[in-house]
């Protein structure tokens, strides 16, 4: 896509603290990212690295207290919905940004049917009679693959399975026709060949509908199957952004190029135990001063404890516009470090 | 449905016996006899032919037997005949009291509408003031309105109601004189003045059951809207970008009334024998006070009629909390 295009959501200096009794939680610190129109930007990073936080900070999901969205702005459009009053943001909410969960048996009320869940964000947010929204639920039920939609209005989340229901969930996100679809790990709980029925589903979807996606997981194989872009978290920060052919190619991060280590390879002799990252991610009481890797970081160095790194292009091109990382060690291209 | 339902009646048939003989035998062990009332100048011999006459004196499986007869042929019998002017009964004998000498189910009959209704305003009011403050209680939850709600249902439901009715009495009744202290069950509704007189002496009472049933309900709404606002399907709600109000009201209460229905129906049968302290304290001539007095006196038949029909009342809830569990929550299915 070409540079200076207005991006459809364009995220500035996000920051979000959890204010509990045992003190403060930095769980999202300083986050920038935009989002093109159409574009699906994958986001990795561990449990507990801040990526459902942030996506859920940007529109007002989490509750609060204890969670405080305390800096930054978030741009969608020309509406900036960190200070856009609540009763805005929740007609922003299903309607021009769709939410997929992670936990389809849970995600969906279980004592309505699916045709009343779905029904609801259309006759909510588009105005329609009863009628109209039943023949959209219809449509949309066919949209996302489930057959025999008109009598599966009828149905209770229970009567479906796992695949189906994230199917349902997939519809309700969708049916007002968002900018934005946001996919919060939708499809670890699924079992892998469902996962790849929802990824294909999605790839098609977007090609039909052309929303711009954000697919958080902690699986970089569906990154690189889908994605266009890939953002890598760690700490509540933005450790590593770029093209996925690039950020895959030539993983600039010591996390990034760790994370690329722990998958395992399907050919080839499996002489070695599976790679993991030895250690735990940071729970950050303040705001970081130092990088928050360098106790895992095998590059560490004197300038990682005393200065955080800011995200730095390594391409030439903006930050966030092509591939940047933040770390003071300049990683050699991958093939040096396999010789090494 | 209807197969769970008429399976679910077949099973209440041994258990009702189960307890109608349990509850007669209990009764008919206590200590105590039906002449106690009679003075002692009475010789013995007269006593005997009294005793007879009652049939108090037959062996206890006997007066069992005739007693299940008479209740379960015997009386429904006699209310067809009420109802469409039959002759069913053909002047059978009927379940009588020893005390007064009249049917027993004529003093049901007479007494239930008073304990109707005190008892039913006071549970419907309850359920009234509960849910609202169970659901704000818990939406609020650790706010000053949850913090004052929740130590008031804990007064509520640990002070027993013969402690508040009479610290009611002694306030509202006899300081101020707001209130009658007695209830008096012969007033008729006839105009305004009446109507006024008849909510008077009904709002200490209703007051102090209500008050209970809100304190136990609202606990249990609290409790079932808090588990429920935290699951996922809240956010979704919210995502889907439902206002709080849809959300809270839709989304969370059906299903925290799942369980709440449960205890409602679980509870309304209790509240009947709770009552029974209620009535004494203000004089309530109601179902209550004519178990107390029945019990006072050895009236056997009273005491064994009006306990099984409580028992009755438990299991006829019983089942209906089930099937109101079924229509609430799809996932139940009764086949």
């Amino acid at each position: 896509m070409p540079d200076g295009a207005r991006p459809v959501l364009d995220v500035r200096g996000l920051k979000t603290v959890f204010r509990t009794r045992g003190g403060d939680v930095h769980a999202v610190n300083d986050v920038s990212f935009s989002l093109q129109k159409g574009e699906l930007l994958g986001v990795v990073g561990e449990s507990g690295s801040g990526k459902s936080v942030t996506m859920m900070s940007l529109i007002g999901l989490l509750p609060s207290p204890p969670a405080d969205v305390c800096g930054g702005t978030v741009m969608l459009g020309d509406t900036d919905l960190l200070t856009a009053p609540p009763e805005e943001l929740r007609q922003i909410r299903g309607a021009r940004i769709g939410f997929v969960f992670q936990d389809p048996m849970t995600s969906l009320n279980p004592v309505f049917n699916v045709g009343s869940q779905i029904m609801e964000p259309l006759r909510e947010h588009m105005g329609m009679t009863k009628a109209q929204a039943e023949v959209r639920a219809v449509e949309l039920l066919e949209l996302v693959g489930i057959p025999d939609a008109r009598r599966r209005l009828k149905s209770y989340p229970h009567q479906f399975s796992g695949g189906m229901r994230q199917r349902v969930m997939i519809a309700i996100a969708l049916a007002c026709d968002p900018d934005v679809l946001i996919a919060d790990e939708p499809t670890t709980a699924l079992d892998v060949t469902i996962q790849a029925q929802i990824l294909e589903l999605v790839k098609e979807l977007r090609q039909k509908l052309g929303m711009a996606i954000i697919w958080i997981t902690h699986d970089l194989g569906v990154i690189a199957g889908i994605a266009d872009r890939v953002m890598v978290m760690y700490g509540g920060q933005v450790v590593e952004q770029g093209p996925v052919r690039a950020v895959f190619s030539a993983p600039q991060h010591p996390y990034t190029r760790a994370l690329l280590r722990t998958i395992p390879k399907l050919h080839g002799p499996r002489d070695a135990r599976l790679e993991a990252i030895s250690g735990q991610p940071p729970i950050l009481s303040a705001p970081p001063t130092s990088c928050p890797f360098r106790p895992r970081c095998p590059h560490a160095f004197d300038r990682c404890a005393a200065e955080n790194p800011a995200r730095r292009a390594i391409d030439g091109r903006a930050i966030g516009q092509g591939h940047d990382v933040a770390c003071h060690w300049t990683a050699p291209a991958m093939q040096e470090v396999a010789h090494a | 449905m209807l197969t769970f339902i008429l399976r679910r009646l077949m099973l209440a048939i041994p258990t009702l016996l189960l307890i109608s003989l349990v509850i007669f035998l209990l009764v008919d062990f206590a200590p105590g006899s039906p002449m106690s009332e009679i003075p002692l100048t009475v010789p013995p011999e007269v006593r005997q032919k009294m005793m007879a006459a009652m049939g108090a004196d037959k062996p206890v499986m006997v007066r069992y037997v005739l007693w299940l007869r008479q209740f379960f042929i015997v009386e429904p019998q006699y209310a067809i005949d009420a109802l469409f002017g039959t002759d069913f009964a053909q002047g059978a004998q009927r379940i009588i009291s020893w005390q007064s000498k009249v049917p027993v189910f004529q003093i049901i009959g007479e007494r239930l509408p008073q304990t109707l209704t005190v008892v039913g305003t006071a549970y419907l009011i309850g359920i009234l003031i509960a849910l609202p403050i169970g659901i704000y209680s818990a939406y609020r939850q650790y706010s000053w309105f949850d913090i004052g709600g929740t130590f008031f249902s804990t007064v509520g439901f640990s002070v027993p109601t013969f402690f508040t009715g009479n610290i009611l009495i002694l306030i509202f009744a006899v300081k101020l004189g707001w209130f009658p202290t007695i209830y008096d069950t012969n007033l008729r509704i006839t105009d305004w003045e009446s109507l006024v007189k008849m909510l008077k002496q009904m709002a200490l009472p209703v007051t102090v059951l209500a008050l209970f049933n809100a304190a136990e309900i609202s606990r249990y709404t609290r409790a079932s809207v808090l588990e429920n606002l935290g699951q996922d399907y809240v956010r979704t709600a919210r995502a889907k970008g439902m206002p709080e109000r849809v959300v809270l009201l839709k989304h969370v209460l059906r299903n925290s009334l799942i369980p709440v229905v449960t205890v409602i129906a679980l509870g309304l049968p209790t509240v009947f024998g709770g009552a029974i302290v209620t009535e004494q304290i203000f004089k309530i001539n109601g179902i209550g006070a004519a178990l107390i007095g029945a019990i006072h006196v050895s009236d056997l038949p009273t005491v064994q009629t009006i306990t099984f029909i409580f028992a009755v009342l438990i299991v006829a809830f019983n089942l209906i909390a089930d099937i109101l569990y079924g229509i609430l929550d799809p996932r139940i299915r009764y086949d």
